[in-house]
C-alpha cells in the first residue's frame, strides 16, 4: 500500500488541476462551429456557383465573424493578464499551436467577412455600398473580392479547417494531460466542428435541397466522429497505466454518465438515428436533431476540458 | 502579372517575412528577457538569534523599507552555520502575525460582562506592581510564582530572584527534559542540557529512542544527523512510529509503547554478556560494574521480547551493531522524555548504556563542551527567599529534583485539604500553560484560586484569556535580550539585537522587567539604561568587543579539547568522582540504584482504546508557532495517525474526521482528519502537538485539529525528580458526524446549564476570555 | 552564461522533508500567499513493519525539452541563463497553456500579476555571483546541490557520476535537469 503526502496546495493546481474553466469549452465550441460554417459556405460557393441560394444561407456566413468574436471574448476573459493579450501578436511560435491559433483567429476576420460580403443578398449589399463607398479602399476591395470568389471560398475552407483542427492539436500535443494526448484529437475536433457547423445552419430557414445536403453531410460526419472517438478511446485504453487512468474518467470515473448520455447517446447516436429515420421517410430532418448535435458538441468539449485537466502522469512510483 | 504589381508583391513579401521573423525571435534583440529580481535583499542585514524554538540559531535578518523581508542563517554562528529550519526562516510570520498582542490590557468586570480593556503601560505596570506588593505584604514574596519559557524570560527570573521568590518554574524541566538531565547527572555528574553535547556528526552508530530527528528540527542536531548519514553511519531507531529518522535507519524497532526500559536492559545484557563493553574505559572511569553485570543477567532478549514485542534476534543484532562501532556509538539521550513516570530510571539506563560503550567524552559519542565565560552583571545580592519552594510541600518528595517543578507550583496554588494554598499570584512569561501542563483541569482550578495573574506574551494564546493583566512583549526581532553563551563544541557568545523597532505598543522584556522592578522597590537591580548597555558591560568585563559582536552576531572563542583522548579532563561530578553505574545517591533515597524493570508499571490500553502519543512536525514548535501564517501554509491542521489494520476495523479512510475521547471520558474540543498509515504501532495513535486551539484570537489555528493536551488528564509523576509522564492516556474514536449531531441536540438544552456552571461551579470569578467553547458544529458555536 | 547548463540534485538519503526549502523560497522570492514554488513529496511503500519512505524536495525541473516553453504563444516562457526555464511576466498573457502543459504541475498563476510563476533556480542570485539558490542555502541537511552539469568537477556532476539517481516522469520526454539521489 502506497501512502503519498504533498505539501503543495497551489490554488487551481491542487488537488486536481482546473486552471481552464467554462470560458474554454465555450470558445472551443464556437470555434468549431465557425470552422464548420466557414467550410460549408466555402464549399457551397465553390460548387454551387450560380445556383439559387436561400436568403438564410446567404446571410449565414456573417455568423462566422460574429461567433468568433464572441468566442475570442470568452478566451480573453479566461486570460489572467488580459491587458497583455496583444503579446500574442508580438511573437509567432512554430512549436505552439496556441500561437498558430492567435494568428489564425486574426486571419479569420478578413477571410470570413469578405466571403459574407460576397454572399450577402442584394438589397442589403446595395444599402451597405451606399453607406460605405465613401470610405477609402472600399470600392477597390469590393471589386477585387467579386473577381476572386473562388480564391476567397478556398481561403475560407483552408482557414476554417485550420481553425477547426488547431484547438484539437493544441490539446492533443500536451503530453502532460493523458486524456488529451492523442493525434486523433485534432481530427476529432475538426469533424465535430463541421458537424456542429452543419447543425447550426440547419436551425435556420434554408431551402429543402440545402437542408437535405447538410443533413446527409451531418450524418456522415457523425459516423466519422464516432469512428474517431472509438479509435481515440481504444488508444487510451491500450496505452500504459497513465492513459488507462485517464480514460477511466469516462469509464467509471466522475465524467462517465455525462459522457455517455450527453455526448454519445444524445449528442451523436440520437441525432444520427433521427436524421436517418427522417430521411428514410423522405422528410427533412427538423431542428430537434440539430439542437441535440449542438448540445453534444458542447458537452464533448466541456467534458474534455475539465476531465483532461484532472488527469496526469501516474507512473512515478516504480522509479523510486 | 504586371511588373509594378510584381515589385509591389515582392516588397510586401520581403517586409512581411522580415517582420514575421522578428516576431518569432525577440524583435532583433530589442525585446529581451531580463532576469526577474524579487527585491528581497535587505538594505540592512542585522545578525541576531532566533526564538521560534529554544535552540537559538544565529540568524541574519534582511530589512528593506523598514520591513523584514527574509531571515537567513548566520554562517558565522556555530549552531546554525548559515542554515535554518523552516521555523527560523518563517520568523516574519511571527513578526507580522495580525493576531499579535498590541497593547497592554486589563481585565475588567463590569456587572458580569467580562472584557479586556486596553490601557497605557503605566496603568498596566502599576496594576501589576500594586498586586505584587499587596501579595508580598500579606503572604510573603514566595507567594508569587513565575512560569517562564523562552530566552526573554531571563529578565523576569532576575526580577523574581531580586524580589525574593524561589518559585521560578520552567515547564521545560518537569514537563520535558528533567528526567534526562537528572538521570545523566546521577550517572556522569553532568546534565545534558541544551544544546546537547551529542557528537552526532562523528557517530558511526546512532541509536535513537523515541527521538524523531528530522521532524524534531533542532537545527544543529539535524545538520549533524545528515552528516552522519553521509559518512555512512548506521542508524537504529526505537519508536512505535515509523518516523523520518526510522526511515533512514538500518533497523527500525517498532517497540510496544512504554517498554523502552526493557529493551535497554536487554541491550546491556547482551553487551555485557558477550563481552562487548569498553573494558578499559570502565576500569578507568566507572564504579559499580560488577553490580550491574549481576543486575542485568535476567534481562535477556527473550525476556525483553515478552515485554517489548521485539524480535530477540533484532535485539541481539542491534546490540552487536552498537558494540561494533564503539566508542563512536551514540545512544541519544533524547530531549522530551517525560513519558511513563519511570523516566529517570530510563534516562539512567541510556546513560549507563553509553558508558558501557565508552562513548561519554569520546569522539562520536558525547563531547565535553566548553563555555565562553562572561562575568555576570554586578548586582546587589539577591534576597534570601522568604519561605521555601512551594512545588514540593514535603521535601522528601522528588528529592533529586534540582529545579522547580512547574506542576508543583500549579498544585500549590490550589488549596489542599490541609490548609490554604501557598501561591497567590502568577506571572507567566511566554508559556501557554493550558497546553503545557498536564491535566488542564488542575491548571484551570489553580487559576481560579489565584488572586492575580499577569501574562507577558507575544500572541493571545489560551493563557492570555485567563489573565488579569496582559503585557505585550515585542518579538525577538524587535528587541535586545540577554547575551547567549552556551556550552558547546567551541565557546562562543551570541547577541540578540533589535532588527526593526517594536510594532504597536509592544515592549521588550528587559524594559518590562525594569519598569516593574522600579515600581516594586528594586531599582538597584536595573541600573542599566537598556539591555544593550547591560550586555556591553558584561562583554567589556570579559574583554570582548561589543561592536564586533553586534556586527557579526557572534564572537567565537578558542576551541578546547572535546574528547578525553584529545586532553579533555575526564571529570565526573558524582559523589564517587566516577561514572556511577550503581548510584549511591539513589540507593540512599530509597530508589533502585540501577534501572530496574517493574512489571505493571506500564499498563496496556483498554479494549477499543489506543495510547495517545504526540510529537513534532518540522514546521512548528507546538502551540508557539501554529498560528504563524507562513508556516501554516505547509501544515495548518494536525491529523490522527491510525494504524491501517485498526482503521480497517473501525471503517476509517484517510480524511475521515474524528474526535478523540480519553479514558476519563474527556472528549477533544474539535475534530481532526484520520491519517490511515502503516507507520504507527497498532497500540497507539499519534498527533502533532499544538493544534485544536481554543483561543479565538488566534484566528489562523483556532479550532483546527485536535489538542492532545486537553486529553492528557492523567499523568504519572516520576518519583525521583517529579517529571510528569504524559504518554499514559488512552483514547478512542468518535466519528465527527455522530458527535456533531449529539452536540446539536444537547446545544439547546446545554446553553442554560453552562451559564449556571460559570456562575457557581467555576467560582464565577474567572472566565476564559477570547476562548472558544466545547464544540463548534459547522461554523456555529454550540456548547 | 551560455556555456553552462544548470541543474539541481537532491539527496533523498539526507533530506528529512522539513520544508525549510519551501519557507525559505517563499521569503526569498516573495511568492504569493498560499502558493509554493517548491514542495515536499513523500512516498511510503511496503507493509508494517517493513516500510520504506522516500522524501523529495520538488520544484520545476527546468527541462531541456520543456513543453511549457514550446507551448507558450507569446514567448514569455523561454530558456534563460544556463538553460534554465524562465518566465518573463511582462510578456505573459496568463493563458495558462504552460500550466496545463507541465507534467509536473510545477507552475501556477501569481494572482498579483496574472502571470505564470515557478521556480527560477534563483537566477537573480546566481547572476549576481551568489553561488547558491536560496533553498540550497537554507537546507539544514545540505541535501540540495546546484551547479553546472557541463562541468565534470562540479558538485552536481560528481554526485551524478558516483551515486544512483533518478528523475521524475522520464517517459514524458521532458529531459528534466532536476535529479534525485537514491
Amino acid at each position: 500500500m502506497n501512502e503519498i503526502t504533498n505539501t503543495r496546495h497551489n490554488h487551481l493546481i491542487d488537488p486536481t488541476m482546473h486552471v481552464w474553466g467554462w470560458e474554454i469549452p465555450l470558445y472551443l465550441f464556437l470555434g468549431g462551429m465557425v470552422a464548420g460554417i466557414m467550410i460549408f459556405t466555402g464549399v457551397r460557393m465553390l460548387r454551387g456557383k450560380g445556383e439559387k441560394t436561400s436568403t438564410a444561407l446567404s446571410l449565414l456566413p456573417w455568423t462566422a465573424p460574429v461567433a468568433i468574436s464572441l468566442g475570442m471574448f470568452f478566451l480573453w476573459l479566461d486570460l489572467e493578464h488580459p491587458f497583455n493579450a496583444w503579446r500574442f501578436y508580438m511573437a509567432f511560435k512554430l512549436s505552439s499551436p496556441m500561437s498558430w491559433g492567435a494568428w489564425i483567429l486574426l486571419g479569420i476576420y478578413p477571410v470570413s467577412v469578405l466571403l459574407a460580403w460576397i454572399t450577402t443578398p442584394e438589397p442589403w449589399k446595395g444599402l451597405a455600398r451606399e453607406k460605405l463607398n465613401g470610405l477609402p479602399w472600399v470600392r477597390s476591395i469590393d471589386a477585387w473580392v467579386h473577381r476572386r470568389i473562388s480564391l476567397l471560398a478556398a481561403l475560407n475552407i483552408v482557414m476554417g479547417a485550420a481553425l477547426g483542427i488547431y484547438t484539437g492539436v493544441l490539446l492533443g500535443t500536451m503530453a502532460s494531460r493523458p486524456l488529451w494526448n492523442s493525434a486523433l484529437l485534432g481530427p476529432l475536433f475538426l469533424v465535430s466542428g463541421l458537424s456542429t457547423g452543419a447543425a447550426f445552419m440547419l436551425l435556420f430557414g434554408l431551402s429543402k435541397e440545402e437542408r437535405l445536403i447538410l443533413s446527409r453531410a451531418d450524418m456522415g460526419l457523425i459516423g466519422v466522429e464516432l469512428a474517431i472517438m472509438a479509435l481515440w478511446i481504444i488508444g487510451l485504453a491500450t496505452g500504459g497505466s497513465t492513459s488507462q487512468g485517464a480514460v477511466a474518467m469516462l469509464f467509471g470515473g466522475p465524467y462517465t454518465a455525462a459522457f455517455w448520455t450527453l455526448v454519445i447517446a444524445l449528442g451523436l447516436l440520437a441525432p444520427l438515428l433521427g436524421e436517418w429515420l427522417e430521411l428514410k421517410h423522405g422528410a427533412v430532418p427538423g431542428k430537434g436533431t440539430a439542437i441535440l448535435v449542438l448540445l453534444g458538441g458542447f458537452a464533448l468539449r466541456w467534458i474534455l476540458v475539465f476531465a483532461g485537466q484532472a488527469t496526469g502522469w501516474v507512473s512515478d512510483i516504480a522509479m523510486r | 502579372m504586371k511588373r509594378r504589381e510584381f515589385i509591389r508583391m515582392t516588397s510586401y513579401g520581403v517586409a512581411g517575412t522580415a517582420a514575421l521573423s522578428g516576431v518569432s525571435t525577440d524583435w532583433f534583440g530589442l525585446y529581451g528577457n531580463p532576469t526577474v529580481d524579487p527585491g528581497t535583499e535587505g538594505e540592512r542585514v542585522v545578525p541576531s538569534f532566533c526564538e521560534l524554538c529554544f535552540w537559538k540559531c544565529g540568524i541574519l535578518a534582511h530589512v528593506k523599507d523598514g520591513r523584514v523581508t527574509k531571515i537567513k542563517g548566520n554562517p558565522k554562528d556555530p549552531l546554525s552555520q548559515g542554515h535554518l529550519c523552516p521555523r527560523g526562516t518563517g520568523g516574519t510570520g511571527l513578526l507580522y502575525d495580525p493576531d499579535r498582542l498590541q497593547r497592554p490590557m486589563i481585565r475588567r468586570e463590569r456587572r458580569g460582562s467580562q472584557e479586556f480593556e486596553e490601557v497605557s503601560w503605566d496603568a498596566a505596570l502599576n496594576e501589576v506592581a500594586e498586586n505584587f506588593e499587596r501579595i508580598k505584604a500579606r503572604y510573603g514574596a514566595s507567594a508569587l510564582a513565575l512560569f517562564s519559557h523562552g530566552y526573554g524570560g531571563n529578565w523576569m527570573k532576575h526580577l523574581f530572584h531580586a524580589y525574593g521568590s524561589p518559585n521560578i518554574a520552567a515547564p521545560s524541566y518537569a514537563q520535558c527534559r528533567g528526567p534526562r538531565d537528572v538521570g545523566f547527572d546521577l550517572t556522569y555528574g553532568w546534565g545534558v542540557g541544551s544544546p546537547e553535547n551529542t557528537d552526532i556528526k562523528n557517530a558511526r552508530c546512532l541509536v535513537l529512542i523515541g527521538t524523531h530527528l528530522g521532524e524534531n528540527m533542532h537545527n544543529t542536531q539535524v545538520q549533524e544527523f545528515a552528516e552522519a548519514i553521509r559518512n555512512g553511519a548506521t542508524v537504529i531507531t526505537v519508536d512505535p512510529r515509523f518516523s523520518v529518522a526510522a526511515s533512514k535507519s538500518a533497523e527500525w524497532m517498532p517497540i510496544k509503547p512504554g517498554t523502552d526500559l526493557a529493551l535497554i536492559l536487554a541491550w546491556m545484557n547482551v553487551i555485557i554478556g558477550e563481552g562487548f563493553y569498553d573494558r578499559e574505559y570502565l576500569e578507568a572511569y566507572a564504579y559499580g560494574f560488577e553490580q550491574l553485570r549481576e543486575h542485568v543477567k535476567p534481562y535477556t532478549p527473550e525476556w525483553a521480547y515478552t515485554r517489548t514485542g521485539l524480535d530477540p534476534e533484532q535485539i541481539r543484532r542491534t546490540a552487536r551493531m552498537m558494540a561494533g562501532a564503539r566508542p563512536a556509538t551514540l545512544v541519544h539521550p533524547g530531549r522530551h522524555v517525560v513519558w511513563y513516570g519511570n523516566d529517570t530510571p530510563r534516562s539512567r539506563a541510556v546513560a549507563i548504556l553509553n558508558a558501557l560503550l565508552g562513548s561519554w567524552g569520546r569522539k562520536g559519542g558525547f563531547f565535553m563542551p566548553s563555555t565562553l565565560e562572561i562575568p555576570p552583571y554586578e548586582y546587589p545580592g539577591y534576597l534570601d527567599p522568604e519561605g521555601g519552594r512551594a512545588d514540593r510541600p514535603d521535601s522528601s518528595q522528588y528529592p533529586l529534583a534540582d529545579e522547580v517543578l512547574a506542576q508543583g507550583v500549579c498544585n500549590a496554588t490550589i488549596p489542599s485539604g490541609i490548609g490554604d494554598s501557598r501561591i497567590k499570584g502568577w506571572m507567566v512569561y511566554g508559556s501557554n500553560l493550558p497546553t503545557t501542563l498536564p491535566n488542564p483541569e488542575e491548571t484551570y482550578r489553580a487559576i481560579q484560586e489565584l488572586e492575580f495573574l499577569v501574562t507577558v506574551d507575544v500572541l493571545p494564546a489560551e493563557i492570555v484569556g485567563w489573565s488579569d493583566v496582559v503585557l505585550p512583549e515585542a518579538t525577538y526581532l524587535e528587541r535586545c535580550d540577554e547575551v547567549y553563551a552556551p556550552a558547546w563544541r567551541e565557546p562562543y557568545v551570541a547577541v540578540r539585537q533589535e532588527v526593526v523597532p517594536p510594532m504597536y505598543d509592544s515592549k521588550p522584556g528587559w524594559w518590562i522587567a525594569r519598569e516593574l522592578g522600579q515600581r516594586i522597590g528594586l531599582p538597584e537591580f536595573f541600573p542599566w539604561k537598556d539591555s544593550m548597555e547591560y550586555a556591553q558591560t558584561r562583554l567589556h568585563d570579559a574583554g570582548l568587543d561589543c561592536e564586533v559582536l553586534q556586527r557579526d552576531g557572534v564572537i567565537v572563542g578558542e576551541p578546547r579539547p572535546l574528547y578525553f583522548e584529545e586532553g579533555a579532563p575526564p571529570v565526573f561530578y558524582t559523589t564517587s568522582g566516577k561514572i556511577e553505574l550503581y548510584s549511591q545517591r539513589l540507593a540512599e533515597q530509597g530508589f533502585d540504584p540501577m534501572p530496574t524493570w517493574h512489571d505493571g508499571e506500564v499498563e496496556d490500553p483498554p479494549r477499543g482504546y489506543y495510547r495517545l502519543l504526540f510529537g513534532r512536525s518540522p514546521v512548528h514548535t507546538f502551540s508557539r508557532t501554529t498560528n504563524n501564517r507562513l508556516l501554516s501554509e505547509v501544515m495548518d491542521e494536525n491529523g490522527v495517525w491510525v494504524n491501517r489494520e485498526v482503521a480497517e476495523r473501525w471503517g476509517f479512510k484517510t480524511g475521515d474526521r474524528v474526535y478523540l475521547q480519553n479514558q476519563d471520558g474527556v472528549r477533544s474540543s474539535f475534530s481532526a482528519p484520520v491519517k490511515v498509515t502503516d507507520r504507527i504501532h497498532p497500540d497507539a495513535v499519534f498527533v502533532v502537538h499544538g493544534y485544536g486551539r481554543k483561543a479565538r484570537r488566534l484566528r489562523q489555528v483556532y479550532g483546527k485539529g485536535i489538542d492532545d493536551a486537553e486529553l492528557i488528564t492523567r499523568y504519572k509523576t516520576d518519583p525521583v525528580m517529579g517529571g510528569t509522564g504524559m504518554n499514559v492516556n488512552f483514547v478512542t474514536f468518535l466519528r465527527a458526524a455522530d458527535v456533531e449531531a449529539q452536540v446539536r441536540q444537547e446545544g439547546a438544552e446545554g446553553a442554560q446549564v453552562s451559564a449556571a456552571e460559570e456562575e457557581s461551579g467555576r467560582g464565577g470569578r474567572r472566565v476564559a476570555l477570547n476562548e472558544g467553547v466545547t464544540t463548534e458544529v459547522g461554523g456555529e458555536v454550540v456548547s | 552564461m551560455s556555456d553552462v547548463r544548470y541543474g539541481m540534485v537532491i539527496d533523498t538519503a539526507t533530506c528529512v522533508g522539513c520544508a525549510a526549502c519551501v519557507i525559505g523560497c517563499k521569503t526569498e522570492n516573495d511568492t504569493p500567499s498560499e502558493y509554493s514554488r517548491d514542495w515536499i513529496y513523500t512516498l511510503l511503500q511496503g507493509e508494517y513493519p517493513k516500510l520504506r519512505l522516500t522524501i523529495e524536495s520538488q520544484r520545476c525541473n527546468h527541462c531541456e525539452n520543456a513543453p511549457c516553453v514550446e507551448v507558450c504563444p507569446t514567448g514569455a516562457s523561454h530558456y534563460g541563463p544556463g538553460g534554465t526555464v524562465q518566465v518573463n511576466p511582462d510578456k505573459c498573457s496568463g493563458c495558462k497553456a504552460c500550466i496545463a502543459a507541465c507534467p509536473y504541475e510545477a507552475r501556477y498563476i501569481d494572482p498579483r500579476s496574472g502571470a505564470a510563476d515557478k521556480c527560477t533556480f534563483c537566477m537573480h542570485r546566481i547572476e549576481n555571483g551568489v553561488a547558491t539558490t536560496s533553498c540550497q542555502e537554507i537546507c539544514p541537511t545540505s541535501s540540495i546541490h546546484f551547479g553546472d552539469l557541463d562541468d565534470p568537477e562540479s558538485d552536481v556532476s560528481r554526485l551524478l557520476a558516483t551515486r544512483e539517481w533518478y528523475v521524475l516522469k522520464p517517459e514524458a520526454g521532458t529531459q528534466p535537469k532536476h535529479f534525485y539521489l537514491r
